[in-house]
């Protein structure tokens, strides 16, 4: 701001500096004003394709969901990777993994494939549980060579995960004692537990058709009354939605206290330089162990979370070596180290890299008036000769578009790794300790406050 | 692991008991210590034994093997033959922070800060057994205010160090801008910081001020005489190991060549020959 600017001018800009200030000091207020712009880009999405009511809650029960579990996995990678330094490239096996087991905990004995007919609650934490056993079984003999190994390790491992998930070998099994279990093979696991927030609503959560709870009905009444017709599923998403908020949240709190604590310390001094870690007297392989297995069980959680309540069935092609790849550029946009970091990455790749580009075919379409839609290469490049690129457009929008995201996300990185290799937040120093270090100091005393005093004092040569 | 290593990882002078028979043993001994990198000896059979509360130098030319030797006592190698008796237990081919847990801690040559942490964090890192370093205690609230305890506690000390290092002013920046000089002493403060019983200083005093030089090395004969630490330092600069150590081990091409007070080490032929003689 220039010193002679008036009063009438320096308010805008002062509120516009105080409102930065605002989002430099406060995660919550960066966080919350990220959510908001990306709701707002959706709803105006929403309106540019003349969605009704219902559609711009259920764009926006996507926006959450997406979101969300793209937050929750980002922040399981980065306590592995931003914080310790563990090379984990086979997070959507560990994913399959926690989901698989939930689900072949919790399916009806008498389905198919069977399952063990156990509480909900039991197949969570089965799956997290299950996950961080693989993440051990995996890491332990790699997490003792250099951290290349685990990463190759790790990447192998995730696709014998999703293989053997989709081998029609183990379809459907039998387990000594006559107990029957499967995966499904290619088909997956149909027969998933509904979603627990179906409870809130309806009296039997399993059915479609079942009567609504005293709940369900009071709600669904009040959306019917104030915003006329909205269905009732796009509710059950949207509170699924706020439900993944608050695990996000919960997840982001437990890994804050453990990035701040002297287990985050030597989580980083891991990272760093392992040798000096150890030489300070830490027992490394220790701390890796628990890393991994925390990260692994939480990739579990997000894989029940996301593939199986979220979508309903669980199947194996939806963990292929991509998803991986895609919490990685998470982890990159949002800065390697930092929790809200990898919160705001999650969203930004959520938001702008997979949903976006599945909208914006019919953007452009409605926009532009590009109807011209071939379903086949030929018949959009043959046009050209005769001066006709339009039917190219169409097809490369329309058509291609939602497949064209990797070559998005190449553009991001290539971006990214020159302009910003820190991301969004790895350029802050988020300290590792349980306490401000910075209090405690008395300046004054033998300490030499001034940094730029000559060394005749008594300081270090600079070199 | 050697096979004459023993004891368990955990307690400080444990391991395996040290008995009256090692009352008058040294706190640190190495015996006919080998290291071999392929086809090349780096450390031929060093033997020697460092007092307590001495500041024994251990010099020698460039690629004698002193460093390598550093690196066998600590963990950071496993040697090929011999033994390394820490307090009378043989801790060859134990795990550096192993090492470090039972009291012997080290620097490095070429100074090994950790660079994306801040100065301040380098120091909170190193006191041994921290409550926090337990995943659930860092976690659950039911600790966390043991955990919070602990950490103000060692903030303090932290602060002093920082201060009598008279690096406080660079206290939260990135320990990886830091100059060589100041890398060094904030190796020395953080090895302090583990309250060791010896400290291996490995060319602690390179790009360091001769003011602060001096007033490291009074700290370092007050750490001995009050608390009494043992220091086995590596040093190139004969001026400080001729006036301040005693004994000083001379090693050449991997064995130890003399051993002795510095002006016996001064004297004596062979030293000269093998390292003085260089500068003549």
């Amino acid at each position: 701001m220039s010193a002679d600017s008036s009063p009438t001018d320096r308010l805008p800009t002062d509120r516009l500096d105080g409102f930065r200030d605002l989002l430099e000091r406060s995660d919550a207020a960066l966080v919350l004003t990220a959510m908001a712009a990306f709701y707002l880009l959706f709803l105006s999405i929403g309106a540019i394709l003349n969605y009704d009511f219902a559609g711009l809650i259920s764009i926006l029960g996507q926006v959450t969901f997406f979101t969300a579990v793209y937050a929750l996995v980002v922040l399981a990678l980065n306590l592995q990777w931003g914080y310790a330094g563990l090379f984990n490239i086979g997070i959507a096996g560990f994913m399959a993994v926690g989901v698989y087991t939930m689900a072949m905990l919790t399916a009806p004995p008498t389905g198919s494939p069977p399952g063990l007919g156990l509480p909900v609650a039991v197949g969570v934490v089965g799956g997290m549980l299950a996950a961080a056993f693989v993440g051990i079984l995996t890491a332990l003999p790699a997490l003792r060579l250099r951290a290349d190994y685990l990463a190759i390790v790790t990447v192998a491992i995730s696709e014998i995960i999703r293989l053997t998930y989709n081998s029609p070998a183990f379809s459907t099994f039998t387990l000594p004692g006559g107990i029957a279990l499967g995966t499904g093979g290619a088909n997956g696991i149909g027969n998933f537990p509904s979603n627990p927030v179906r409870a809130i609503y309806y009296a039997d959560p399993s059915s479609a058709a079942s009567e609504t709870t005293p709940i369900g009905t009071a709600i669904f009444g009040f959306f019917e009354t104030v915003f006329g017709v909205v269905r009732s599923a796009v509710i059950v998403d949207l509170t699924y939605g706020v439900v993944l908020a608050v695990v996000v949240f919960l997840v982001y709190i437990l890994l804050a206290r453990v990035g701040n604590s002297p287990f985050g310390r030597v989580l980083k001094a891991i990272r760093e330089d392992e040798i000096v870690a150890k030489s300070l007297g830490k027992d490394t392989n220790r701390f890796k162990i628990k890393t991994f297995m925390l990260g692994c069980a939480l990739m579990g959680l997000a894989g029940v979370l996301w593939q199986g309540f979220g979508t309903g069935a669980v199947y194996p092609q939806a963990f292929r070596p991509e998803l991986t790849f895609y919490i990685f550029i998470a982890v990159i946009i949002g800065g390697a180290g930092s929790n809200t970091g990898s919160v705001l990455g999650g969203a930004v790749f959520a938001n702008l890299l997979f949903l976006m580009p599945q909208y914006l075919p019919n953007i452009i379409e409605q926009t532009f008036a590009i109807r011209a839609d071939p379903n086949n290469f030929i018949a959009a490049v043959a046009p050209i000769a005769a001066g006709e690129i339009t039917p190219l457009l169409g097809y490369v929008l329309n058509q291609r578009l939602p497949a064209l995201r990797f070559v998005f996300v190449g553009i991001l990185l290539v971006y990214l790794m020159q302009n910003r290799p820190e991301g969004l937040l790895g350029h802050r120093t988020e300290t590792a300790a349980a306490v401000d270090l910075s209090e405690g100091h008395t300046p004054g005393g033998t300490a030499r406050s001034d940094p730029t005093a000559p060394d005749e004092s008594g300081g270090v040569d600079d070199e | 692991m050697s096979s004459e290593s023993a004891g368990t990882p955990d307690g400080r002078a444990g391991g395996t008991a040290v008995s009256d028979d090692h009352e008058d043993e040294p706190p640190l001994r190495v015996e006919n210590l080998r290291k071999e990198f392929g086809g090349i000896t780096a450390v031929d059979g060093a033997s020697f034994s460092v007092a307590t509360e001495s500041l024994t130098g251990l010099i020698g030319p460039n690629g004698a093997g002193k460093s390598t030797t550093f690196n066998c006592i600590t963990g950071i190698h496993e040697p090929t033959a011999g033994a390394v008796y820490l307090n009378g237990t043989d801790i060859a081919g134990l795990a550096p922070n192993v090492v470090a847990d039972r009291g012997l801690v080290r620097t490095f040559q070429i100074a090994r800060e950790l660079a994306e942490m801040t100065v301040l964090e380098n120091l909170m890192l190193a006191p041994q057994r921290q409550q926090g370093e337990s995943l659930y205690r860092s976690v659950l609230p039911t600790f966390r205010d043991g955990v919070i305890a602990e950490e103000t506690e060692l903030r303090e000390a932290v602060w002093e160090s920082l201060e009598f290092f008279e690096i406080d002013h660079l206290a939260e920046e990135q320990a990886g801008t830091l100059s060589g000089g100041q890398r060094k002493l904030l190796e020395m403060a953080r090895a302090l910081m583990t309250d060791p019983d010896i400290l291996l200083l490995d060319e602690p005093f390179a790009g360091v001020n001769p003011t602060l030089e001096t007033k490291l090395l009074d700290r370092i004969n007050q750490l001995r005489a009050e608390e009494g630490l043992t220091f086995l330092l590596v040093e190139h600069d004969m001026d400080i190991i001729m006036e301040h150590c005693d004994p000083v081990i001379v090693m050449h091409q991997g064995q130890v060549l003399a051993e002795g007070p510095s002006e016996a080490i001064r004297n004596n032929e062979r030293v000269v020959d093998a390292y003085f003689g260089e500068q003549q």
